[in-house]
């Protein structure tokens, strides 16, 4: 009987023929803690008297859920952080380096990887065929000490998705699309794996998106195939012989299976508080926002930025909006600033914040104020997340967001696609 | 084969469905998460203001569909514990957050809970799997938690596990 993408990767990686529903104890191929969960992850390592790390070399220390530091409670926990770097050899991604799971992307995910992350986003890597998965504080902590875990072989759903994206139209509307038909609890423990012609051809860019919204529908990775654009990725970022090739058997068992006609998506918005509480955006027209966040990473890449500058060039932001640019890593701004695209924004009314989570989990960089509305690329709409509980969240695609920003209501971008 | 054993006895307390991590532990405070007690304070803030202040020991939180939906963030259970609350129970538990409850020897007890009532006296018998609800006189299985967290759960959650296994033993 054949193997889903998580029966292999996890059978390769634990030395069992892993099926659906077993335990297995894998080998952990790179883990990461970012500034709010590592304080307690090391604190838990120390605790649990480990006293080394089993790959230094893999285990890597990211700065970039507040950065530069808002106060000195987190000034704190970064030198912590710092220092226990230094202290055990670990990696250390300092300020302004950029969000984790872009840097994951950029430079270190590979097919094949078990990866584990403290943060709930590590799904993200899962676009590079590695299985790739959010845990607390204390479970990396053991996965940096031992360089292993135990995980149950999740089941998996094949979303198949078929035809073409239209102008204006993305994989945030594609994935906001599938949370929205499956619920936010649609997939949990799940493994979602993604096929079809509309993804085959997906831009490595798209595919980080899909994957990092995994988690929104409760699953515990979402897994593309390796194929020849991974490795045409893998390739542009000077990793190329890490690619290998991975598809599900022919004959693997799959426990439910979606077909989405990409040719029929149109731009898609999660609306207060849930993210699977989602409608189109031509149908909250006329609802007002006083914020537009293009960010984090679901949207905050090269690609992004692009379509972001694409729309709002020779245009201007509503004045009644306050329109924040979160480039996800250094790497991407300096390529955005060569590009034209920050200055093109900027022009628009843009206020730039550092590559890092920025406002996205409400700590700073663009915390709302009561009632008011923001319409953001993230991945979260909770009740609070952007720092106030008496604040609404709406999530869209870049050009959502940026067609949003110029009428100062949600607004459909295919109106400015001509 | 691993066993809860103990009887629990606490009040409900009841939640809606979808109680996320955000409303367990607000992000606006994650600058407090070295300093736990202070972050405690703040526990379910946004789904229930008077929680904190109304909650005593060996409580029950009771929550309805996707409880703990969201983050990685271990601190959201922890708090809930360091409120005192001695099990979670809810129809359905979002994925990371249920390892994490068990990781840091929090009992959560997938069951049947829209009978229960805020303020509910409730019976726990974590050795028969059974929760009775002494105020509606209905008794309630909960599903059986998977021997690897069992084990875990019952060392006192995985710092305890590890001290004295230094492993995972399957």
């Amino acid at each position: 009987m054949g193997k889903t993408l998580a029966e292999k990767i996890l059978s390769d990686r634990s030395g069992t023929d892993a099926r659906a529903g077993e335990i297995v104890i894998a080998k952990v191929d790179l883990a990461f803690v970012q500034d709010t969960t590592g304080p307690l992850a090391l604190r838990q390592l120390e605790a649990m008297g480990f006293k080394s790390l089993a790959n230094r070399e893999r285990s890597i220390i990211f700065l970039d859920h507040a950065v530069p530091t808002p106060n000195k409670e987190l000034a704190n926990d970064h030198m912590f952080l710092r220092d226990f770097a230094a202290k055990m050899g670990a990696r250390l991604s300092d300020v302004g380096e950029g969000i984790c799971h872009q840097l994951v992307a950029e430079s270190w995910a590979n097919p094949g990887e078990v990866i584990v992350g403290a943060d709930s986003h590590t799904v993200t890597a899962g676009a590079l065929g590695a299985f790739a998965t959010g845990m607390g504080s204390t479970d990396v902590a053991v996965a940096l000490a031992l360089g292993r875990t135990w995980l149950r072989v999740p089941e998996s759903f094949k979303i198949v998705v078929s035809g073409a994206f239209k102008p204006g139209v993305y994989a945030k509307d594609l994935i906001l699309h599938l949370i929205g038909s499956i619920g936010a609890d649609g997939a949990t423990y799940k493994s979602l794996e993604f096929d079809g012609e509309a993804i085959e051809t997906m831009a490595m860019s798209e595919r980080l998106t899909i994957s990092n919204m995994a988690v929104e529908a409760g699953a515990k990775v979402g897994l593309f195939a390796a194929d020849s654009i991974t490795q045409e990725y893998l390739t542009s970022r000077g990793r190329g012989q890490m690619f290998r090739s991975l598809a599900p058997d022919a004959d693997a068992i799959y426990e439910r299976a979606i077909e989405i006609d990409a040719s029929a998506l149109e731009p898609t918005v999660a609306k207060p508080h849930t993210v699977d509480n989602t409608a189109l955006a031509k149908e909250l027209a006329g609802t007002k926002i006083q914020q537009v966040f293009i960010g984090t990473c679901t949207n905050g890449r090269l690609e992004d930025l692009a379509v972001a500058a694409s729309i709002l060039k020779g245009r201007k932001s509503h004045s009644g909006v306050r329109l924040i640019i979160g480039p996800a890593s250094k790497e991407v701004l300096l390529k955005a600033v060569d590009a034209g695209y920050i200055q093109t924004l900027l022009a628009a009314g843009a206020v730039l914040v550092p590559p890092g989570c920025a406002g996205c989990l409400g700590l700073h960089q663009g915390v709302l104020g009561d009632g008011e509305a923001c319409l953001s690329t993230a991945n979260r709409n909770f009740q609070g997340r952007m720092g106030n509980p008496s604040a609404f969240i709406y999530l869209g695609s870049p050009a959502t967001a940026a067609a949003s920003a110029i009428i100062g209501e949600i607004a459909d971008p295919r109106q400015f696609f001509v | 084969m691993p066993e809860m054993l103990g009887i629990l006895r606490g009040r409900a307390f009841k939640l809606g469905d979808d109680i996320s991590t955000d409303h367990i532990q607000p992000g606006r405070y994650s600058y407090l998460r070295s300093n736990l007690p202070e972050l405690a304070k703040h526990v379910l803030e946004d789904a229930d203001p008077s929680f904190v202040s109304r909650v005593r020991p060996g409580d029950f939180v009771v929550g309805g569909n996707n409880f703990g939906l969201g983050s990685s963030r271990e601190h959201a259970p922890t708090i809930i514990k360091m409120a005192g609350v001695s099990a979670i129970l809810a129809r359905s538990v979002a994925r990371i957050f249920f390892r994490n409850a068990i990781n840091v020897g929090l009992p959560v007890l997938v069951c049947e809970t829209d009978g229960i009532d805020d303020g509910d006296e409730l019976e726990v018998d974590l050795g028969r799997g059974i929760i009775l609800d002494r105020t509606k006189g209905i008794e309630l299985s909960f599903a059986k938690i998977p021997d690897v967290m069992l084990t875990i759960l019952n060392e006192g959650g995985l710092v305890p596990y590890i001290q004295k296994y230094g492993d995972f033993k399957l």
